[in-house]
């Protein structure tokens, strides 16, 4: 069996952390290649069913990453992306699953670095917490690819059919 | 609107028990506004339901979600009744009310509560609701400056307020506001102390729920043949 390497789904905010990580890679920082990023217009936009869509198709864990409090674009978006990401952790606590899984974190664009600082502090937790027991079976790449995909086609809105079977 | 909160997700993977294809339905009215019961709310609980289910070895028990527009009026389940010989069990994300329409329209399907109803209310502020009527059948706001008694007063003085009062916050619960003070407050500012001076009468009771089922009629709008309902 081939090691264990976490899946990681990150909401980025379009202002700080996706910049943050776009100045990670022109830094040439190293950091694990087990993040998918997807890109908010703002943390705000985060509801707590894109975090437990992402776990339901087998993400090990989801860090969301906004703005610096009290620097966001649109005044709180951070603020009540907070507050959703500790629903979100009760509703996994209930389902069985640990809340660890799932953090949100605040940096401003120019912090390269600590974006590189958190994907590595995600991936060894969730390195310790072993896989998600909601991780496909099958082999590495293929899922993953295919869960991004289907995780930009929720976040756009086109699996909300009524009555879907 | 009614106000409701969700229930937790053991319970609702507990009510499920021996079913094999669950339907969850929200409702896009009341519950909509509350966020406990729309499509959105329907969605997440869904999630976690399937992912529950499949931890506790139930993973083969089909869990999907569907929201209507409302489940307190029969002409919105047209949508709904291709699909619900699919399934086993129904399980409302409306409130108490839609949960027994769900149940008269599926006569033959487990029909389940997803929510605990609470009360009628208003948004204090934002996530924030609270109960301000009973339903008590016979209004009497008027005499009481437009705060209800009733449901306000936690022990339903009519002529209050009772010795427990302290600072406007009620004895029964740490920062309740007793409604006596607010009626107080209330008629003073708007010059008719005079009328909460009168002795309130006793509440006729049979208005009430006390008094068995209620049912409303406007006879003008029954259409002949189809109503009013036995
Ligand atoms: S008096 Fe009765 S109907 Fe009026 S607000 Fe109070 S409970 Fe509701
Ligand atoms: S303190 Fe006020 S609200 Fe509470 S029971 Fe007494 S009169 Fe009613």
């Amino acid at each position: 069996m081939s090691k264990y390497e976490p899946l990681i789904l990150a909401f980025c905010c379009h202002y700080c952390a996706y910049a943050a990580a776009d100045l990670a890679g022109s830094m040439r920082l190293q950091y694990p290649n087990n993040v998918r990023v997807l890109k908010l217009p703002c943390t705000g936009k985060l509801e707590v069913n894109f975090i437990l869509a992402a776990f339901e198709r087998g993400v090990d864990g989801v860090f969301v990453a906004g703005c610096l409090e009290g620097g966001c674009h649109y005044l709180e978006g951070n603020l009540r992306a907070r507050r959703r990401v500790e629903r979100a952790k009760e509703i996994l606590s209930e389902i069985g699953l640990e809340p660890e899984r799932v953090d949100m974190f605040n940096l401003s664009s120019a912090q390269g670095p600590r974006f590189a600082e958190i994907v590595n502090e995600m991936t060894a937790r969730l390195t310790s917490l072993g896989p998600s027991p909601f991780r496909p079976a099958r082999g590495a790449e293929e899922p993953v690819r295919e869960m991004t995909e289907q995780a930009e086609a929720s976040l756009s809105g086109e699996n909300h059919d009524c009555c879907q079977s | 609107m009614i106000v409701a909160n969700r229930k937790h997700v053991q319970e609702l993977c507990n009510m499920f028990k021996g079913h094999k294809r669950v339907l969850l339905v929200g409702c896009g009215t009341c519950v909509t506004v509350c966020l406990a019961g729309g499509e959105r709310e329907t969605g997440i609980l869904g999630s976690a339901v399937r992912m529950a289910l499949k931890l506790a070895g139930r993973g083969e028990v089909v869990v999907n979600e569907c929201t209507i527009e409302r489940q307190c009026d029969d002409a919105f389940f047209d949508p709904l009744a291709a699909h619900g010989a699919e399934y086993d069990a129904i399980c409302s994300f409306g409130c108490g009310v839609g949960v027994q329409a769900l149940a008269e329209r599926f006569p033959d399907i487990s029909v389940y509560p997803g929510l605990n109803t609470q009360f009628m209310g208003l948004l204090e502020s934002q996530g924030v609701w609270t109960e301000k009527c009973s339903g008590c059948g016979n209004c009497r706001l008027g005499e009481f400056a437009g705060i209800c008694p009733i449901t306000r007063c936690s022990k339903r003085l009519l002529n209050g307020p009772c010795g427990g009062s302290r600072d406007g916050q009620c004895e029964v619960r740490e920062g309740l506001d007793c409604a006596w003070q607010l009626i107080y407050d209330r008629a003073k500012a708007i010059g008719t102390l005079s009328k909460i001076e009168e002795i309130a009468l006793p509440n006729d009771w049979s208005t009430a729920l006390d008094g068995g089922t209620r049912k409303v009629v406007r006879e003008d709008q029954c259409i002949a043949g189809l109503g009013p309902k036995a």
